[in-house]
């Protein structure tokens, strides 16, 4: 009985970490077009486990177990195919059989693989939406349902999304079967693209599903390692993006307390943030300056980098002048208010005002929130509104919460001066 | 919306080389009409230095064409409704605090069945 249990919370953990490497050593061999084969050995060869495993017991050696399997599936299959071609379909041509398939499973056919689909998977022919979809079902082997909950959207629509852009993968002619330069080279800001917003999806996302986010973060920093180990896709905008990530990633236990609630940046306990991936942060930061370029990654980075050390003094006009270059590469209203978040914190509150409402982002939330951060200590009244409108306007749960709060704490502290 | 180009014109001091403050401060400005989603070109600075002025019957003198006592030092491209918006944006600019001043003129859209 109790080894069923463990088989029970092992298979899952397996599954999550063996399915992509897997479907993607097997799609690499099949081709795209053939995705759902490579998919159906690999979920046959889970399916096997889960019965084998119930009833036997777990293997001494579970992974290994599992490819084995796969790689007797997949010779089968081969078989049954050449069967077809040539007695079925007449189709006698011996030397073009294709020899069996060396499926030696090592860890470079796994990261050549692995790489090989990221790019396969970023195709500019979808949205970005749907390639962090895709990304999530193939790459990471995540569930529909899991992708849904990740989106806080409904089942069908991620299913409707995933099944167009599977048609798009299926017919781009991507060769996924030799990693070549000039193939990777044009896909390469998609992909990094895609993996930016895949972590970040995890790192702001609105679901309250604490672990599916720090999921998709630690997934989207798997991703990007793969990226950084192969000399062809080393790049130093990869390594800022890596940087980037660690930074973000050293602080995801801090910000949220037991009940899950936000806890905002100025309140964190410094003592949470992980030292090991922020010494990680600067190892690639490091790596990012090697060369010349200057990308919005290597911006962000930076960003990252000064919100790690909170002792020096002249960290705010550090972030201002990161924040002005990021803001002329690429408009966003998030790092608009960003940027005027950090103007405020260098040249005074008053000043920020003036700065802030001249972004005209009525309809923004973060906008609204702060509008009210600014005036809080300046004109209660206009604070509280502000906030108000930001309460109406977020769609996060836990947002309102936290802005209720300082609502609230705003009030009880105008009255007791009064 | 409208494409308006902002030209700055500087004293005429070759040797003016402005302090990290004042670049911070141009630097700001800048990075506030982007913030604003209205910076359509960031243009770039011209040397004062490395400058001819070609004029007819092949003549060629050192500099820029100062004759006015002042010379252009860049331009940015702004997007907005109206000139006056743009007049406003330009207001701020800190070239103002230095004797200089800054020309705004409407990009002109050359349309095809006009």
């Amino acid at each position: 009985m109790e080894e069923k249990a463990t088989s029970q919370q092992l298979l899952p953990h397996l599954f999550r970490l063996e399915y992509a490497k897997m479907t993607a050593v097997l799609c690499r061999h099949f081709g795209l077009q053939h995705i759902e084969i490579a998919e159906d050995i690999v979920s046959e060869t889970f399916l096997k486990a889960t019965e084998f495993w119930g009833l036997n017991g777990i293997p001494a050696n579970p992974t290994a177990w599992l490819y084995t399997v796969a790689k007797n599936k997949t010779k089968d299959f081969l078989k049954r195919q050449q069967l077809f071609d040539t007695q079925v379909k007449g189709n006698i041509r011996t030397e073009e059989q294709q020899p069996a398939p060396d499926l030696a499973f090592t860890q470079q056919l796994f990261n050549d693989s692995q790489l090989a689909m990221i790019f396969a998977v970023c195709n500019p022919a979808n949205s970005p939406e749907s390639q962090i979809c895709l990304a999530l079902q193939i790459l990471c082997g995540f569930s529909v349902e899991e992708i849904a909950n990740a989106f806080l959207a409904k089942t069908e629509t991620i299913k409707k999304r995933l099944l167009r852009a599977r048609t798009n993968l299926r017919n781009d002619d991507f060769k996924i079967t030799t990693l070549q330069e000039d193939a990777i080279q044009p896909r390469l800001d998609t992909v990094l693209r895609t993996l930016y917003l895949l972590f970040n999806e995890g790192y702001f996302s609105a679901s309250n599903n604490h672990l599916i986010r720090k999921e998709l973060c630690s997934e989207a920093i798997r991703l990007t390692l793969l990226l950084a180990e192969h000399p062809l896709t080393n790049s130093t905008k990869v390594n800022a993006l890596l940087a980037l990530m660690c930074y973000q990633s050293s602080r995801l236990d801090a910000r949220e307390d037991e009940a899950g609630e936000t806890i905002l940046f100025e309140q964190q306990d410094k003592e949470l943030w992980s030292k090991e991936l922020i010494d990680k942060g600067n190892y690639y930061l490091v790596n990012a300056c090697l060369g010349n370029e200057v990308s919005k990654y290597h911006l962000e980075a930076g960003i990252a980098y000064w919100h790690t050390t909170p002792t020096d003094n002249k960290k705010w006009e550090h972030i201002l002048q990161l924040y002005n270059e990021l803001i002329l590469i690429e408009y966003s209203p998030m790092t608009a208010l960003n940027r005027t978040f950090a103007f405020a914190k260098v040249y005074g509150y008053d000043k920020g005002i003036i700065e802030a409402e001249k972004l005209q982002l009525e309809t923004n939330s973060y906008y609204q929130s702060l509008l009210g951060y600014l005036y809080a200590d300046r004109d209660v009244e206009k604070a509280v509104g502000h906030y108000k409108r930001a309460i109406e306007l977020t769609k996060s749960a836990k947002e309102k919460r936290t802005l209720l709060k300082e609502v609230e704490r705003l009030k009880s502290s105008s009255t007791s001066i009064k | 919306m409208k494409e308006f180009v902002l030209i700055f014109r500087t004293s005429n001091n070759a040797d003016f080389k402005p302090s990290p403050e004042q670049m911070q401060e141009r630097m700001n400005w800048m990075a506030g009409i982007a913030s604003q989603n209205k910076l359509v070109d960031k243009g770039n600075s011209w040397s004062p230095v490395s400058a001819k002025t070609v004029r007819p019957g092949n003549v060629v003198t050192d500099g820029p064409y100062t004759e006015i006592k002042e010379f252009v030092a860049g331009y940015v491209i702004v997007r907005t409704e109206t000139l006056e918006e743009a007049v406003e944006l330009a207001k701020d600019n800190p070239v103002l605090k230095s004797g200089g001043n800054v020309e705004v003129r409407e990009v002109l859209k050359r349309e095809i069945n006009n």
